[in-house]
């Protein structure tokens, strides 16, 4: 079967400040639901986006559209450059790594062999490094310790960060993370958006979806803030995290404070004491 | 960190997935010298008892590496009985069990079975339905192949009810397998009341499940279904381990996952057309052996689709040279053994997952 197919193309290097991934003027229906109506978003090499809004906002809908999983009812998806249903899947995946919102596995592979799972895309052309990516991946995502347990065996937390080191196995300079921080404590909370970060750092373009505002004001470079289906703000925190605009977004009173010690941003509900 | 601790946790890092290979080639050969040594005790035992030096003897005189040949009635009992007949149950052996890893696989669902689910039986009443109409458009292949379109369509139809937003239930597959055997046992019934004597007798028998008619004819009617499902089914391996964490991670990992859902149901519903086309329903045995492997070796696809295949092969010649031995001069219905022996093993299942994980939800 495989000898019927091209073998995929291997990504070109990108360079910081290209766009890997871009919603134009998007609309996407789900059922009969529009989700989202004319969004426009571009992931840079180079930069962490994060995106936020309230509940139902179209914040992971927007990003499956970015990982070309959804129809696109207008507007269109590029994925570096090329309109995102042009890609066959196995292209996608050398090109782009997405985490899911939950980390479900139907059969007891160990945490080893789920991290290996993100190497998959490589095998087509044959790239070599697999022990080395899972290794580093593993390590990364501090889940080493555990690399031979089932996965079903793990709490929520540490699933979560396996799902991410599976995500950073497949070494796609496009990262698409749905709420990577969900399940994790204060400390793993930091040390994914610290990673965030190094990937972006070293070239990479990440989006991620975040709930903690306070978060995506310390480690994004841009913040795009969506609102019902449509982008409210977009660019970085320091300028779109206003106390007004939160708090319309949200419909809850919200307050933007710079620290008391660094001046960084900080977000937090106001709470009558 | 210390240099101890950290050995330490390569060590935990690396042995469990390396044993679990080990245990897979252990597994391996241990089921292919299984084979080795039933094949000839089972073309020994029988109610013409052949010593199993002179049944090697035979074999090595047919493909001509010296031996001997035996008598007439030896030689006719052991090449136009027995080896049609073992050859046959190895046939649909590997065939259900590989059928039975790779539903679990397609459905990301221990439970389910070509049998469980029904599809046994869809497959079924296609062969029912060619003997009590006496079709043979096909000659030879027409049982076969209207068991597969049977099978095809039962597949189809309980992958279509029991799946939705991407995931399949256990409660709505059980469910539904339970309402697709109902109303394939119902039009069964149908057949049977619509044949004539003759097809009556050739029907019921073959419900029970049996290799009893075994002929190099029958061998030859199902080898296409069988060799074809069985050579195309450890291609997808590894696309099928992607399958284990949903449809949409799959996608992002570059399977194209409609069409290999779509492939692997046509190879499923190859294997079971071969498998009751000739046997009738055996049930069980693609749920228990990719069950068996999976705790031994793992849940990796490469060692469990050829390994269930081997397995199925194994446990079926068994099971079939235990239903003409045990009872003899009489014969157990082989399909009768199965469900005996398989049974349990479901209660055993059952029972576990429930103190494991408080059952399936």
């Amino acid at each position: 079967m495989r000898l019927l197919r091209p073998r995929p193309t291997p990504p070109s290097p990108a360079e910081p400040g290209d766009v890997l991934a871009a919603a134009e003027a998007l609309h996407v229906r789900l059922g009969s639901r529009v989700v989202l109506h004319g969004v426009s978003v571009a992931a840079r090499a180079g930069e962490v986006l994060a995106l936020v809004g309230p509940n139902g906002a179209g914040k992971s809908t927007l990003l499956g559209a970015l990982a070309g999983d959804l129809p696109v009812a207008e507007g269109g998806v590029r994925i570096h450059g090329r309109p995102a249903s042009e890609w066959s899947a196995p292209e996608l995946a050398l090109r782009r790594a997405v985490l899911p919102q939950s980390a479900e596995l139907s059969f007891p592979f160990t945490v080893e062999e789920v991290v290996r799972m993100g190497r998959a895309p490589w095998a087509a052309i044959g790239a070599e490094e697999d022990d080395a990516a899972v290794a580093e991946a593993m390590a990364r995502a501090e889940v080493t310790a555990f690399a031979g347990r089932p996965f079903s065996a793990l709490s929520g937390g540490e699933r979560a960060r396996v799902a991410l080191a599976r995500v950073l196995a497949q070494r796609a300079s496009l990262l698409l993370l749905d709420e990577p921080t969900a399940a994790l404590d204060l400390k793993h909370q930091e040390l994914v958006l610290r990673l965030c970060r190094e990937r972006a750092r070293a070239g990479d373009a990440v989006v991620v979806v975040l709930h903690d505002l306070g978060l995506a004001a310390a480690y994004a470079h841009r913040v795009a803030i969506l609102r019902a289906g449509k982008v409210a703000a977009d660019g970085p925190p320091d300028e779109v995290f206003s106390d007004r605009l939160l708090s319309e977004v949200y419909d809850q009173e919200v307050e933007v404070l710079p620290h008391p010690r660094t001046g960084a941003v900080l977000v937090t509900p106001k709470r009558d004491s | 960190m210390t240099v101890l601790e950290k050995t330490e946790q390569e060590a935990a890092a690396e042995v469990p997935p390396r044993r679990r290979r080990t245990t897979g080639w252990l597994l391996t050969v241990g089921m292919a010298v299984g084979l080795l040594v039933l094949v000839p005790v089972a073309a020994g035992i029988g109610a013409y008892p052949i010593p199993v030096a002179d049944v090697l003897a035979s074999v090595q005189h047919k493909v001509g590496l010296g031996g001997h040949e035996l008598d007439r009635v030896a030689e006719s009992v052991l090449w136009n009985v027995r080896f049609p007949r073992i050859v046959l149950a190895l046939l649909v052996g590997a065939s259900l069990g590989c059928a039975g890893a790779l539903m679990q696989g397609v459905f990301g669902n221990p439970l389910a079975e070509p049998g469980t689910i029904g599809v046994s039986v869809g497959a079924a009443v296609g062969a029912v339905a060619s003997i009590s109409l006496g079709l043979s458009f096909f000659g030879n292949w027409t049982l076969p192949a209207m068991a597969f379109a049977a099978g095809l369509g039962t597949v189809l139809l309980v992958y279509g009810m029991s799946r939705s937003g991407g995931r399949t239930e256990v409660v709505t597959l059980i469910l539904t397998g339970i309402a697709v055997n109902a109303f394939c046992g119902a039009l069964v019934g149908l057949f049977i009341f619509l044949a004539d004597t003759a097809a009556v007798n050739q029907i019921t028998f073959w419900q029970l499940g049996s290799l009893s008619q075994a002929t190099w004819e029958r061998v030859l009617a199902v080898l296409p279904c069988a060799a074809i499902g069985l050579l195309l089914a450890p291609l997808y391996s590894r696309r099928l381990d992607l399958l284990a964490l949903g449809d949409r991670p799959a996608r992002h990992l570059g399977v194209d996952v409609e069409r290999l859902r779509i492939v692997l149901i046509l190879v499923v519903a190859l294997l079971t057309a071969a498998a009751v086309s000739v046997a009738g329903v055996i049930g069980f045995v693609g749920l228990v052996v990719p069950h068996l492997l999976r705790m031994a070796a793992g849940p990796g696809h490469r060692f469990l689709v050829p390994g269930s295949a081997l397995g199925g092969a194994v446990v079926l010649l068994g099971a079939d040279l235990a239903a003409r031995t045990m009872a003899a001069p009489a014969e157990l219905p082989l399909g009768v053994l199965t469900a005996l022996l398989g049974s349990p093993f479901f209660f055993w299942l059952l029972r576990r997952t429930r103190r494991k994980q408080g059952g399936w939800a």
